[in-house]
């Protein structure tokens, strides 16, 4: 019972992780119909920002956070004008291409310029984390958790009770009628891309320390992202979140009970099972495309 | 050319180009390269250059089918690639399989593997299919590694057999370069068969293709399956001409080396396939000191993949497609006999009957209990305000949505449960409001696609294309635009571009032609030209359903005239008797209180 639950509560924080990338997913396919694929190396470009300022440049570890945060804007302002933008009145392939090109490019780079050795992020706390009753809960995985539900609850805030959120919400249901109320649509769509870099990048940073910092994080960590949009019901924000905490569940228990090498395989299997037999997800929306 | 909407010049039938200068060249020239590379004195380098791109080659016309005909995305290629190359090698190597034999097993292995990926994601959108076959490309590299038993791991598979015929990698690598020039063939012809043309439809307007006859959802897994099995092909062509295969050949890596490969190229020909699979095993070969860090030569390929997007979307041949068109005229147009129609007469006097017929989103009811019928023989009009449910109802009856409650009867066949692509098979035709054509394709080619319809029984099942093509002609000359057939669509104005849908849905000789605001935009002239279009069509026997809001053309053209409101009817009739109906005119112009 107590392997049990101390895999329960894993699952949960590694879900957590799937949640937020999946969310910024979510974001940005709403504002722009496009599946980003490079939002997985988001992730991965916040974590190597955290390996340079805190473990290389030994700043400490919130002013690191800031700095890796104001590169992931960056980051997601220079995607938006380089990947989307100029792709934006073509068809979603093309633009997909250009995602993936993009995340082929980040990985390379970051790949080019730090080498292929995974790199070790310290976690946030010094403690390392604390026994209750049957079960040892991390830190690091009671952080993620938090952050999660946090930025859960913000994001719900944001987009239902302000102006600038109700403004990107009518963005994403309809550009040109948004414009024609005097919505400046660019940067709606701007302020997406930064938002979905943004938690992305808190998603990388957390999972960095339980993790190794590598290449391949960010497209092992997109995939399951991905996998957990479609288990929610695609588009829908509480299926996202849903789904990956459900994704993360799945995983640590098929590693644990099943097999090890295989665990990354998982998330596709349930995924195909998805697609067979309940294509619009768990919560079931927006599967069809628009006739 | 393009992965949106490439402009292709006319083609001829291929009756009439099977014996053509340029298909003998093709074979002459692609002998004369097999006997040079069997004949002349390569290095070992040079022959492994040579080797690999004629591999690599092949499994890059999959992806130019998938993408550039179909308008798919594949980003497995390198899995599929790597089940070909396993079987040869495990085939080979650990069970004493004859090369022919392995190489059979490991295509049909990657045509299935293919068929099961597209037959489970591809009724959902496109984006679904990018990330099933990431996924998918993961866990075959996940197998190759760790079923170290069944695929002996990181290690790979050495000493990989050859056929007995070909032992020597001279003599295998002319083996390759004839494969890959027949395999090449077969590509270039695909897009001339019913096949390729319907994966050209779907590419440029799934919608369009699937009310044209198509069945938009086979098609597309027909592209991936055979995209699949070029890529299992190239695989064993591969595994025997280097002898060794390990996982990290087929990564996902190698899957976005291929993607770019056919993109650089240009995804419309395999001519490009060729050019950009060379190239990009040059490039690399000559900026060696690239790998010396590594991502880095990942990274251009990643920044290459934007910038060909970007700037180049037709790739190297479509650019110099493209350039060569500019001197090239379209194909003086036949003249052929006059357009019949002989729609089909089985059933009673009414050819259309609806009945009870509901359409509701969620609490909405678009179309509530709505019951009419069709008179076989002249134009009936469905009228009403802007959001009456017209247009929803135009929709239901042709199948883009799927009724509530309530049936729909075209002649004697109750097709209320039927998918478009069925229910035109059943004799149904459609126009769309904001006009559906195939935007990479000739006017020509555009009616062809209708005239192809199953049940067409106006098209001899012995024809071929000359028949469809005469059909296609016929339509247009019938609505005024025969010299036009071989100019693309692009060039044609909007008017005329209403009147190349109403050809296209004339050719495939329907039952029922429903015409959804072909007035539309239309200026005076054209709208009187239109009315006597009509009036021709409905004078060969052919019934129309017109949806229109000029009073003149529908007061002039239909005999009898249904009219809705907020989703119900409201009259129906005589043309003249229902629009002097009070709730009528209440409906169009209000009523005073």
């Amino acid at each position: 019972m107590s392997h049990f639950l101390q895999l329960l509560f894993t699952g949960i924080g590694i879900g957590a992780v799937y949640a937020l990338v999946a969310l910024g997913f979510v974001l940005i396919f709403r504002a722009t119909n496009v599946v980003n694929f490079a939002q997985g190396e988001f992730s991965m470009v916040a974590a190597f920002l955290m390996v340079v300022c805190a473990v290389d440049l030994e700043l400490p570890y919130w002013l690191s956070f800031l700095i890796a945060l104001g590169g992931m804007a960056l980051v997601g302002a220079i995607f938006n004008l380089g990947v989307y933008y100029p792709l934006r009145h073509r068809t979603f392939l093309p633009v997909i291409i250009s995602t993936i090109g993009a995340s082929i490019f980040l990985a390379n780079t970051t790949l080019a310029i730090y080498g292929p050795q995974p790199q070790v992020l310290p976690g946030w706390f010094e403690t390392p984390g604390f026994q209750v009753g049957p079960v040892y809960l991390d830190s690091q995985y009671l952080l993620i958790i938090a952050v999660t539900v946090v930025l859960v609850a913000f994001q719900y805030w944001f987009f239902e009770h302000t102006l600038l959120g109700k403004k990107l919400q009518a963005t994403s249901q309809d550009k040109e009628m948004a414009s024609l109320l005097g919505i400046p649509v660019a940067r709606m769509i701007m302020i997406t891309f930064i938002y979905s870099a943004l938690i992305g990048g808190i998603a990388g940073i957390l999972v960095a320390p339980i993790l190794f910092v590598s290449i391949q994080m960010g497209s092992s960590i997109a995939l399951k992202a991905f996998a957990a949009t479609i288990i929610g019901g695609f588009g829908d924000v509480a299926g996202a979140i849903i789904g990956g905490v459900a994704l993360g569940i799945i995983e640590t228990f098929g590693a644990a009970y099943i097999s090890v090498p295989y665990k990354d395989g998982f998330a596709f299997f349930v995924l195909i099972l998805f697609l067979i037999f309940r294509p619009q997800g768990i919560f079931g929306e927006r599967v069809a495309e628009k006739a | 050319m393009s992965v949106e909407a490439p402009i292709r010049a006319a083609r001829r039938s291929p009756l009439r180009f099977a014996l053509a200068p340029a298909h003998i060249g093709y074979f002459v020239l692609s002998a004369l390269a097999v006997l040079l590379v069997s004949r002349a004195t390569l290095d070992g380098y040079v022959l492994n250059i040579l080797m690999q791109a004629a591999t690599y080659s092949v499994a890059v016309f999959g992806l130019s089918v998938v993408l550039g005909l179909c308008g798919q995305i594949n980003l497995a290629q390198a899995a599929f690639f790597g089940i070909g190359a396993y079987a040869v090698g495990l085939g080979t190597v650990d069970y004493g399989l004859s090369y022919w034999i392995c190489l059979v097993i490991g295509t049909i292995a990657a045509l299935l593997a293919g068929a099961f990926l597209g037959m489970t994601t591809l009724r959902l959108g496109g984006h679904y299919l990018a990330m099933v076959t990431i996924s998918f490309q993961q866990i075959v590299t996940l197998v190759m590694i760790n079923a170290v038993g069944f695929t002996h791991g990181p290690d790979g598979v050495p000493r990989i057999g050859r056929p007995a015929l070909f032992q020597t990698s001279q003599s295998y690598l002319a083996f390759a370069v004839a494969a890959l020039a027949i395999i090449g063939y077969c590509v270039w012809h695909l897009q001339d068969t019913r096949l390729g043309r319907a994966m050209r439809a779907v590419r440029d307007n799934e919608l369009a293709a699937s009310v044209a006859g198509i069945n938009v959802y086979r098609t597309k897994v027909a592209a991936f399956a055979i995209s699949a099995l070029l890529g299992g092909l190239g695989g064993g062509l591969f595994a025997g001409g280097f002898t060794y295969v390990s996982p990290d050949q087929f990564s996902f890596a190698e899957s976005i080396v291929f993607l770019t490969m056919a993109l650089l190229g240009g995804v419309a020909s395999p001519i490009g396939s060729v050019i950009g699979t060379g190239l990009l095993i040059l490039i690399p070969e000559w900026l060696r000191f690239l790998k010396s860090i590594p991502g880095l030569y990942l990274a251009i390929y990643g920044v290459a993949v934007i910038l060909i997007i970007l700037f180049m979307p037709d790739g190297i041949w479509g650019f110099i497609a493209n350039f060569m068109r500019r001197f090239i005229r379209p194909v003086p147009v036949a003249t052929v006999p006059p357009l019949v129609l002989s729609p089909d007469r089985t059933g009673s006097d009414m050819v259309l009957d609806v009945k009870g017929l509901s359409k509701h989103f969620g609490g909405l009811k678009a179309v509530d209990k709505i019951d009419f019928a069709v008179r076989r023989g002249g134009i009936h009009a469905l009228i009403g305000p802007n959001g009456s449910g017209k247009t929803t109802t135009l929709n239901v009856i042709s199948g883009l949505y799927r009724a509530t409650f309530g049936s729909v009867v075209l002649g004697e066949s109750d097709i209320t449960n039927l998918s478009p692509h069925r229910r035109t098979g059943a004799g149904l035709g459609r126009t769309f409001q904001n006009i559906r054509l195939f935007r990479s394709m000739t006017a020509l080619e555009n009616v062809v696609i209708g005239a192809e319809r199953r049940g067409n029984s106006l098209i001899p099942a012995t024809g071929g294309y000359a028949a469809l093509e005469e059909r296609a002609l016929a339509a247009l000359e019938f609505v005024g635009l025969g010299p036009r057939a071989n100019e693309p669509i692009t060039r044609f104005s909007y008017g005329h571009q209403r009147l190349i849908e109403i050809a296209r849905a004339l050719a495939a000789n329907p039952t029922l032609l429903l015409l959804d605001e072909p007035a539309a935009g239309l200026n005076s002239s054209e709208k009187r030209a239109l009315h006597d279009l009509l009036e021709r069509i409905a004078a060969q026997g052919l019934t129309i359903l017109l949806i229109d809001h000029d009073m003149t053309l529908v007061s002039g053209a239909a005999q009898h005239i249904t009219v809705l409101n907020f989703g119900k009817r409201i009259a129906d009739g005589e043309s003249l008797g229902v629009l002097r109906h009070p709730d009528v005119i209440a409906a169009y112009l209000g009523t005073e209180t």
